[in-house]
């Protein structure tokens, strides 16, 4: 255990420690050094066998953490590029909440490999298959039109650091679009508690007042303690013969509601009478006990 | 400026260090986590012994300091059991993601400054980045799935309502912590962990936010699921919750993740709002901060640490776990407004003190006043009256409204149940009767 917990330790800290100088020397030659590429060579295939697990996995829980292995390993690639904000807060967000949130869902609802595939929304496939052709067409856009930029190098992007960096880009460059997106997440979760929310029919009765009702009913002769339990006795500890009081009376609150409605409850009498026949039998011998068998 | 305003200083100087100073470090934590987890152990038990006057583990070594070890022995030559039901490679993985990322938060505490370690200076701390403290949430977040994947592939009820449990109080509480956490952001103008420090040479953290160190002091217990918010794993409700399919060493991995993520976050404690390693106020003081140099710090950060470890024992020997509606309602109404509340204030105070130039004791003044004003106007503002009932007779209810069974609308009563109005039968039966009463008496069930 020790070696691996070694090992983990060390390899955290690597990421996060030794990709500087790597993602430096990026920004400097623009090519890719060696600790650079055995990295991308290791994490990729993870990543797309991972993410092929999500399509073919049979539970729903591991297509989920085909998911976050992507993500954790996306987060590494972040980092090692020199981006530890973005990749730490792709942790947070997406792995920490995010994906935690759609654990919650699969664990509450339990969703299997039986769930019907049946479509709800008439041409749902076509429409997918559609909207699916168009962002593959809008990715290999964006990837080619990146081939004309010139990029400045990580260390003029990161003059100021790394989070002072992203955060200028957020909040100068596209301000706007970053608030027009917290606005629309607000309004989606408004609107969700709003129409998930039901009026209330009756009051909400908690502790308090459920104390302040039973305080309220001692004049009545109602208990604030518990109702006593029922009796123990030496022939009988079921729950329908009640428990004598300090004045040797039975109690009657001893004995649960429903047994005493239905008329289930004994009498400590009735245990009494029991007890005296079977000590009168005792006395009286075998012949006797069996004829009234 | 006043000695409150913080530039952005320079943090740890790893340019130093060769392989093998990373490696003794890395070693050396891992050794300081697992010697401090028997410790912790012991001391649990010793100080909520002592809490409930008794002695306490006091039969193996002196004082009973081995105790941890035996139990370590116990566990590991305990059968180790695979339910049946389980899914395997999951409920292998679940204890081992527990760990690992709990062994990874110490990588970015500062446990000292610099010193001079085999002829090298170095910095008492494994690594440093600019997002130091977002790492460490990342690492929390994460070991989160150990306790949720344990619980959903035990295949059992109680192991996945403990982890049901554990995702929502991971969601509710995380929220808290990061936000509690943003105000030292803000205050220290960094995320990196040795420049927070640094920023705490004047005054430490907990003092000038107060309601922030109050917050996280909360929610790390929220986080390390030790009462009273242990949920997960509340033995009167839920047997062990996630661990209860667990034995031996598997269990004894979530046991080890349990204590090292209480040293995870009282480290943080330590380092964001106490100070981290500087000494406390007189002795920082003796001979020109003669003991803020060196390897003395390492004992005040140890001091710091276990203070905060002391607080948990503390109030498991205290407090009363939550019940979970109240937990969630704490969580979402008070602690999370609470947290949003003073980041918004911090951030306006910081803002008005960078852009404009004004006086911190005129701002302070200007904050006292209108806290007064708005404490004195609350006070004349009536009480809201308890909500009356509805006045007049109940209206006339009909279960079956349009034909369909429907339930009372507000101002309707139901009508009383007409099995409570059997309470006639005779409640007791004499011997010479039979005991069970004849079948057309008897009334269904449910």
């Amino acid at each position: 255990m020790m070696l691996t917990t070694v090992t983990t330790e060390l390899a955290g800290q690597l990421a996060t420690h030794l990709t500087g100088p790597v993602a430096a020397s990026l920004a400097e030659t623009g090519q890719t050094s060696t600790g650079e590429a055995v990295l991308f060579w290791f994490l990729a295939p993870v990543m797309v066998i991972s993410a092929l697990g999500l399509l073919f996995a049979k539970k729903a829980v591991h297509a989920a953490m085909g998911v976050v292995l992507v993500m954790i390993s996306l987060a590494i690639l972040y980092v090692a590029q020199q981006a530890p904000f973005l990749g730490v807060v792709q942790v947070i967000v997406y792995t920490g909440a995010v994906m935690m949130l759609f654990l919650f869902v699969l664990m509450l609802v339990g969703v299997d490999a039986s769930d019907s595939l049946v479509e709800t929304i008439t041409g749902q496939r076509w429409i997918g298959l559609l909207l699916g052709v168009g962002l593959a067409f809008v990715l290999v856009g964006v990837v080619l039109s990146a081939g004309d930029l010139a990029p400045t190098g990580l260390d003029t992007a990161n003059a100021d650091g790394n989070p002072q960096a992203v955060a200028s880009v957020i909040f100068s460059d596209h301000v706007f679009a970053v608030e027009a997106v917290g606005t629309l997440l607000v309004t989606a979760a408004v609107g969700a508690i709003v129409l998930t929310h039901r009026p209330r029919l009756t009051p909400l009765i908690g502790q308090r007042e459920l104390a302040d009702a039973r305080v309220a009913k001692i004049g009545e002769g109602g208990v604030v303690t518990p109702l006593p339990a029922p009796g123990v006795y030496a022939r009988s500890n079921s729950m329908d013969v009640p428990a004598l009081g300090p004045d040797g009376e039975p109690l009657e609150q001893s004995v649960p509601r429903v047994l005493r409605v239905r008329g289930q409850e004994r009498g400590v009498g009735g245990v009494r009478a029991e007890v005296d026949d079977e000590l009168r039998h005792e006395i009286e011998g075998h012949d006797t006990e069996e004829t009234q068998r | 400026m006043s000695p409150l305003v913080t530039a952005v200083q320079a943090g740890a100087d790893f340019s130093n260090d060769t392989w093998w100073i990373v490696l003794i470090k890395a070693v050396g934590i891992i050794v300081f986590l697992l010697l401090s987890v028997l410790f912790a152990i012991w001391f649990e038990r010793k100080v909520v012994a002592r809490m409930q006057i008794r002695p306490g583990p006091n039969v193996h070594g002196p004082f009973g300091l081995l105790q941890s070890l035996a139990d370590a022995m116990k566990l590991l030559l305990k059968e180790d059991m695979t339910v049946r039901a389980a899914d395997k490679v999951i409920y292998l993985v679940a204890p081992m993601i527990s760990v690992f990322s709990s062994l990874l938060v110490f990588a970015v505490i500062p446990i000292g400054p610099e010193v001079s370690m085999f002829g090298v200076v170095t910095p008492l701390q494994l690594t440093d980045f600019p997002v130091a403290v977002l790492y460490i949430l990342a690492a929390a977040s994460v070991g989160v799935y150990g306790i949720v994947l344990g619980g959903w592939a035990s295949g059992s009820t109680y192991p996945l309502l403990g982890s049901v449990r554990s995702t929502a109080q991971v969601i509710s509480y995380e929220l808290a912590m990061g936000m509690s956490l943003v105000s030292v952001f803000i205050m220290s103008g960094s995320m990196s962990t040795s420049e927070i420090v640094n920023a705490q040479a004047p005054l430490w953290w907990f003092i000038p936010l107060l309601p922030a160190f109050v917050l996280y002091l909360i929610s790390m217990a929220g986080e390390v699921n030790r009462l009273p918010f242990d949920l997960p794993e509340a033995e009167g409700e839920l047997v062990g919750g996630y661990m209860t399919e667990y034995s031996s060493m598997k269990f004894a991995w979530f046991f080890l993740a349990e204590y090292i993520n209480m040293l995870n976050v009282s480290a943080v404690a330590t380092t964001l709002f106490f100070g981290g390693w500087r000494a406390p106020w007189p002795i920082s003081a003796i001979n020109d901060g003669m003991f803020n140099t060196g390897y003395w710090p390492v004992l005040w950060f140890g001091v710091k640490l276990w203070f905060f470890m002391f607080l948990f024992v503390w109030a498991r020997g205290t407090l009363l776990r939550f019940r979970y509606d109240q937990f969630m309602k704490f969580g979402w109404k008070i602690l999370i407004p609470a947290a949003l509340v003073w980041v918004v204030a911090v951030a306006l105070v910081q803002g008005v003190r960078r852009f404009a130039d004004v006086d911190l004791r005129t701002l302070l003044i200007v904050l006292g006043a209108i806290v007064v004003v708005g404490v004195v106007v609350s006070m004349f503002i009536p009480e809201k009256a308890p909500p009356t009932e509805p006045e007049g007779e109940p209206e006339e209810f009909d279960a079956f409204a349009d034909g369909y069974p429907v339930p009372p609308l507000p101002g309707q009563t139901l009508p009383p149940s007409p099995r409570r109005a059997r309470v006639t039968v005779e409640a007791t039966v004499t011997a010479s009767e039979p005991t069970a009463p004849s079948a057309d008496e008897e009334d269904p069930r449910g």
